[in-house]
Parts: C-alpha cells; sequence; structure tokens
C-alpha cells in the first residue's frame, strides 16, 4: 500500500515514540485471542496489496462489498426472526411486522418443530408452541402464511433436519396461492453440520444429514431457481461461545464440506454456489466484528475461486445474513441492551450484511413482545436512515487498525480450517469433538473472566444495581396453544385419506433407501397431509438416529 | 466428607447446553464429581439417572420457556419414587414471576443469566443435605 521508503521512515519514527513514551499501558487482546496494539500505522499494513487483498466494491476478491453500489443500491433486508404459539398468532405478528417496514419474513419453528416431533408426540408436552411456532401438517403451514402472496416477500425458515419437510410445505402453499416456484424467493438454513458443532437440534447421523442438505440444493438449483437452499451458519456456533476467529474457521468449513459433497454430485459449481448464503453472528467488539465480515468475504472469493475453481463472480460473492447477539444480551438492566444491539447492528452494517436481524432487548427473559420488537426493527431503520453511514461504501477500509485485523482474523481461522482439512473434513472433525471441545472451552474461558471482572459486563458484574428489579413488558405463550394445536392435528387426521398418506410414506422409504433424491416424495407426502413426525419417523428407519458423545 | 455428586441434566427438547457445559466443568473444578446427562432428557431418565449414580444434587439447566410444565414433572417423579434428599436446583432463562411457582414444586433454587459460577458452587455446598455426604464417611 505504501512506498516501503516510507514506511522505514516510520518504522524508525515508531521505535523513537516508543522508547520516549511510558509502556505502563496493560495488555488487551480481543476475542480471539489477538493482542491488539495501543495503536495502528502504516507500517501495519504495508504487505496489503489494494487489487489483490482488497479492491473494489463488488470485486474480486469482494472485501469491500459484493455489490458495486451496496447499500446505495438497494438497503439490506430487515428481517425480524419471529414465531410463537399458533400459526394464526403468528401470522397477525407477520402482517404486523410488514405493516411496519419489515422487509421479509423470517419463521422461528417451536422445538418439537425443531427436532421432527408432532405436538401430539409425548416428548413434546409443554413446548408446543412455546420458543416458536408449531407446525404439525401443511394446513398449519397454510395458516401461517395466510393472506401473505409469497410472490411478493421472501421468507426465511431457520428449520435444519426437518427442512425437506417444511420446505416441502412452503412449496406446496406457494402452489396453493397460484404462485410458481420460480417465482417464490427465501432461505431455508439446513445446516446440519453447525448443528452437531454447537445447535444440538439434530436427528440423524452426519452422513445421512449432509445428504438430506445436498438434495435440498440439487432440487432448488433445478426447480426453485430464486431460493437459497442453505444458510451456513456461524451463529450458533458464536453464542454456543466460539471466539470470533472460530466462529467465522469452522463457518467456512462446513460451507467448503457442502460445496465438495454438491460437486460429487456432479453438479457444475458455478450452477449451485450462487445460490448459497451464509449466516454471522455480531457480537460485542465492534472492529473485531467488522473484520470478521470483511475477511469471510475475501476467503470464501478465494475459496470457491482457487479451491472449486468457480468462474463466475456470483458463484465468489458471501451473501450473509447477520443476527446481533442472543448471548450478549443481560437480564440485569435490560433496556441496556437497546444500546448493545445497535453497536452490534452497526458493526454488521459496517461489515456490508445483506440481511439483519437485530435483538430486542428483552430476549434474555422471554420472546419478545411487540414493543421490544419494534424498537429493534427501529434501530435498523434509524442506522439506515438516520445515520449517513450507508452513504459510502466499506467506509472503514484503509484504517490502518481494521485492515491489520482483517487479516489477522484470515490468518487465524486458517489455522482452524488447515486442521480441519488435516482430519479429513468438517465431518471427521466433529466426529472425534474437535470443533465442540473448541467451542466450550472458550465459552468456560469467557465466563471465567466475566467472573473475576477480566470481561466486563455492564449490570452483570460491575455498575451493578442490587435494588433493580426488571419491569419489562411480560410476553407469555398462553398454555391454550398446546390444546388448539392438538385438535387441529386430530382433526387433520381424522380427516385425511389413510391409504394415501401410508403409500406416500412407503414410497418416501424406498426412495430413501436406494439414496435417491427425497424431496420430490417429501413434497407429496406433505401434500396429502402426512404429518412431519411421520415423515421425520420414515426418514430414521433408514437413517438411524444421532447420539451425541458428551463433551464438556 | 465424600466429594458432592452433581447430575447435570437438560431436560425437553432445548439444545443450547452452553450454560450446562460451563457449569459442569465450574462444579468440577470446584471440587465436586460431575456428570452430564446429554440433551433431551425425559423425567424417566432423569430420575433414573440420579438413582444409578447416587447423585446429591440435580441441576436442570432449561432455556425453552417449557419449565412450567417440565420442571413438575421431574420432581414429581422423584418424589413418587421416594427421593426426598435430592436437592434440585436450575438454571436458564426462568422469569421472575415463575420462581414462586418452581420453588412450591420442589425447586431449591433457580439461577439466571449472569450468575456467577462461584454463586451456584457456594450454594450446592451449604444446601446440599449434609446426611447424605457426611454418611459415606463412616
Amino acid at each position: 500500500m505504501f512506498d516501503s521508503n516510507f514506511v522505514k521512515q516510520i518504522k524508525t519514527k515508531k521505535e523513537k515514540w516508543q522508547e520516549d513514551q511510558s509502556k505502563n499501558v496493560p495488555e488487551r487482546t480481543n476475542s480471539s485471542g489477538i493482542p491488539i496494539n495501543l495503536f495502528y500505522d502504516p507500517s501495519n499494513i504495508d504487505q496489503l496489496n489494494y487489487d489483490k487483498d482488497l479492491c473494489f466494491p463488488g470485486e474480486y476478491p469482494f472485501t469491500r462489498g459484493i455489490h458495486n453500489t451496496m447499500y446505495r443500491g438497494r438497503l439490506w433486508t430487515m428481517r425480524q426472526f419471529s414465531g410463537f404459539g399458533t400459526a394464526e398468532q403468528t401470522n397477525q405478528r407477520y402482517k404486523y411486522l410488514l405493516s411496519e417496514g419489515e422487509t421479509g419474513l423470517s419463521v422461528a419453528f417451536d422445538f418439537p418443530t425443531l427436532k421432527g416431533y408432532d405436538s401430539d408426540d409425548p416428548i413434546s408436552m409443554g413446548e408446543v408452541g412455546v420458543c416458536g411456532v408449531a407446525i404439525d401438517t401443511l394446513k398449519d403451514m397454510e395458516l401461517l402464511f395466510e393472506g401473505i402472496p409469497l410472490d411478493k416477500v421472501t421468507t426465511s425458515m431457520t428449520i435444519n433436519a426437518p427442512t425437506p419437510v417444511l420446505f416441502g410445505m412452503y412449496l406446496a402453499v406457494a402452489e396453493n396461492q397460484g404462485v410458481s416456484w420460480d417465482q417464490i424467493g427465501g432461505t431455508v438454513q439446513n445446516d446440519a453440520l453447525k448443528e452437531f458443532i454447537a445447535q444440538k437440534s439434530f436427528i440423524f447421523p452426519p452422513e445421512p444429514s449432509v445428504k438430506l442438505v445436498i438434495d435440498v440444493i440439487e432440487f432448488c438449483v433445478k426447480y426453485v431457481p430464486r431460493w437459497n437452499p442453505v444458510s451456513i451458519s456461524g451463529y450458533h456456533i458464536r453464542e454456543a461461545g466460539s471466539t470470533a476467529a472460530q466462529e467465522l474457521a469452522f463457518t467456512l468449513s462446513d460451507g467448503l464440506t457442502y460445496v465438495s459433497k454438491t460437486i460429487e454430485r456432479d453438479l457444475d459449481v458455478d450452477i449451485f454456489a450462487p445460490r448459497l448464503s451464509l449466516f454471522f453472528c455480531a457480537h460485542n467488539d465492534f472492529f473485531e466484528e467488522i473484520a470478521k465480515f470483511r475477511a469471510a468475504r475475501r476467503m470464501w472469493a478465494r475459496f470457491m475461486k482457487e479451491r472449486f475453481g468457480a468462474k463466475k463472480d456470483r458463484s465468489m460473492w458471501m451473501r450473509f445474513h447477520t443476527q446481533t447477539s442472543g448471548v450478549a444480551l443481560t437480564a440485569q438492566q435490560p433496556e441496556n441492551n437497546i444500546v448493545r444491539v445497535a453497536l452490534q447492528a452497526l458493526s454488521a452494517v459496517l461489515g456490508g450484511t445483506q440481511s439483519l436481524h437485530t435483538n430486542s432487548f428483552d430476549e434474555a427473559w422471554q420472546l419478545p413482545s411487540e414493543k421490544a420488537v419494534t424498537i429493534a426493527l427501529r434501530t435498523q431503520q434509524i442506522i439506515s436512515h438516520e445515520s449517513g453511514i450507508t452513504a459510502t461504501i466499506d467506509p472503514l477500509a484503509g484504517s490502518y487498525y481494521l485492515e491489520w485485523l482483517t487479516d489477522k482474523i484470515e490468518e487465524e481461522a486458517m489455522k482452524y480450517i488447515d486442521r480441519i482439512d488435516n482430519m479429513g473434513g468438517m465431518i471427521e472433525a466433529l466426529k472425534k469433538g474437535y470443533p465442540q471441545r473448541e467451542i466450550a472451552n472458550s465459552a468456560y474461558e469467557f465466563q471465567k473472566e466475566v467472573d473475576n471482572r477480566k470481561q466486563v459486563i455492564v449490570g452483570v458484574n460491575q455498575f451493578m444495581d442490587e435494588r433493580e428489579e426488571v419491569k419489562i413488558p411480560r410476553f407469555r405463550i398462553d398454555p391454550e396453544v398446546e390444546k388448539v394445536q392438538l385438535e387441529r392435528l386430530k382433526q387433520i387426521k381424522e380427516n385425511r385419506n389413510q391409504e394415501k398418506v401410508l403409500k406416500h410414506l412407503n414410497k418416501l422409504k424406498k426412495a430413501a433407501e436406494s439414496n435417491e433424491n427425497v424431496i420430490p416424495y417429501v413434497l407429496n407426502s406433505v401434500k396429502v397431509f402426512a404429518t412431519l413426525g411421520e415423515i421425520i419417523t420414515t426418514l430414521k428407519e433408514v437413517y438411524g438416529v444421532f447420539k451425541e458423545q458428551i463433551v464438556f | 466428607m465424600k466429594r458432592i455428586k452433581v447430575l447435570v441434566a437438560k431436560p425437553g427438547l432445548d439444545g443450547h447446553d452452553r450454560g450446562a457445559k460451563v457449569i459442569c466443568r465450574a462444579l468440577r473444578d470446584a471440587g465436586m464429581e460431575v456428570v452430564y446427562s446429554g440433551l433431551e432428557q425425559t423425567s424417566e431418565q432423569i430420575v433414573s439417572a440420579a438413582i444409578q449414580e447416587d447423585a446429591d444434587v440435580i441441576g436442570l439447566s432449561i432455556l425453552s420457556g417449557a419449565h412450567r410444565v417440565i420442571l413438575p414433572s421431574v420432581t414429581k417423579m422423584l418424589k413418587e419414587k421416594g427421593i426426598t434428599d435430592v436437592l434440585v436446583i436450575v438454571g436458564g432463562i426462568i422469569p421472575t414471576e415463575d420462581h414462586e411457582f418452581l420453588k412450591r414444586h420442589g425447586i431449591a433454587a433457580i439461577f439466571g443469566p449472569g450468575t456467577p459460577l462461584k454463586k451456584a458452587a457456594e450454594y450446592i455446598r451449604e444446601n446440599v443435605n449434609k446426611d447424605r455426604i457426611l454418611i459415606e464417611e463412616k
């Protein structure tokens, strides 16, 4: 970046400066364990090559952003993760959010749905509609999107092991609305690997789980061209306790696994790679997060080009969604969370995100109230319309600190990726418990630092208010939800054509046994009102279930 | 005095195990014997593990919001099996107004977000059934 003589002069001057100044400042490191200097100057980034490492927005390696106009051309999508109770209740919340200026939907399912159980399964007791919306059959999905035209909004669904089922239901709803599959857009999370590593809503063992991920990718490439068939997610890895560098490394390793497995199906990388998307967390350390997003974009582009031979720019684009950090929210003095979320959201925008969820300030206590979720959405609107940050692309580029840190995070992440490659890839690594152990270690170290106040958390270990009585508008799930849901499921089971259900479940089983792409068979099953639980049980009979090795 | 034995368990379907794992390590580092059940444990599984391990303490971690249904079902089953001397504590996301309800149902203490690890260990030492710990000394 700089003339070598100039850098030499700077270095000499800096040595002199350091001799003169007091060196008694305490050391600092960021979450990734990278020691941070007192300040940075041109000599810290003298190896940086503008063309090769940064270049212009919309140009390889896309460090500065994937689009050539970024937010001046189009703002990020404001997408609030939302779902609770019955499909009707969540449908009302969606209509409210859309009327308040939200630009995309994001479905939160309840735990039974995430784990592939029906609401009437004994194991679902007490959890129906509690942590998200309960979906058992196509009927629920129809109610969820009632009055919402699927050719006008895009929808993201946080669903993993049961993705074929929920995605199949969504396709069927679109058909019922008279919307063809090539007109619908959205994302299914469908990232099985991070379930084993962090989020833990797995069902099948790793190999068949990845097989199902690739089934969805293959199906979308052929029939649902505007759909993002996987959202390769670091969010849950980070929330489970990883550092920023680990989040980046494990996420990219998961992504590399999906890409090579899809190529193994004789799909050309330039056909499917443009539809892959990623998902990261925006945590507290402002610059570390921005550096992480920029490094991620550059690394993904290089992997796609150099490792997989992608030729199209679009295949090298790392399009990503960001959510602010849930674990960074405090139960104490919850209003402070509004400020935390604003800073985290700002880092995501400065990092060039394509879509953003801002957490609500009450989420260390409950699913968000309407008041809280509105403030969260307003936070994004203030950043986009008032702060001026969207006027110019990648405004922090060239900062000595940020460019140095972007390189450093990349370097740290590469060490992990190399290690995982040497283990034979992520599937092998997670079977050995490697990423799980790394995350658990980081989580424990962090908590110890909080307990000994090396890591300050305002309102928790400093600036506490012992007399505080938390007063937030309460949001509760009515226990009636479970009854309503069970009654609806009972009605459907009584009124559907049992013969057809059995026929299609049998066909599905045969398809799974013969290693065919199962999506068309799942689709046929949901259309005759086979339940989520019945479809997943059928697949379990073929694939088996995963029991995790306990690591702590 | 024998080492205090703690069974840490995740009831229900939620997979958020960060807190459970951190508390396992903290209690182990505080000198206790810790058994971690893993995820998706039914009340039956938790109670039978407690019996099999002869646990002095059961620590339940729950962040799913289903605590009002799931936790009383664990304590009810303990009672049915005649287990009355085991300390049952909970960590997770539990709104304050549910604390009374859970305490009525046999939960001795509730530790929410922001609890220092040491506080949980100290609580266990002070409140574990002393007879269980001393009996083995003979």
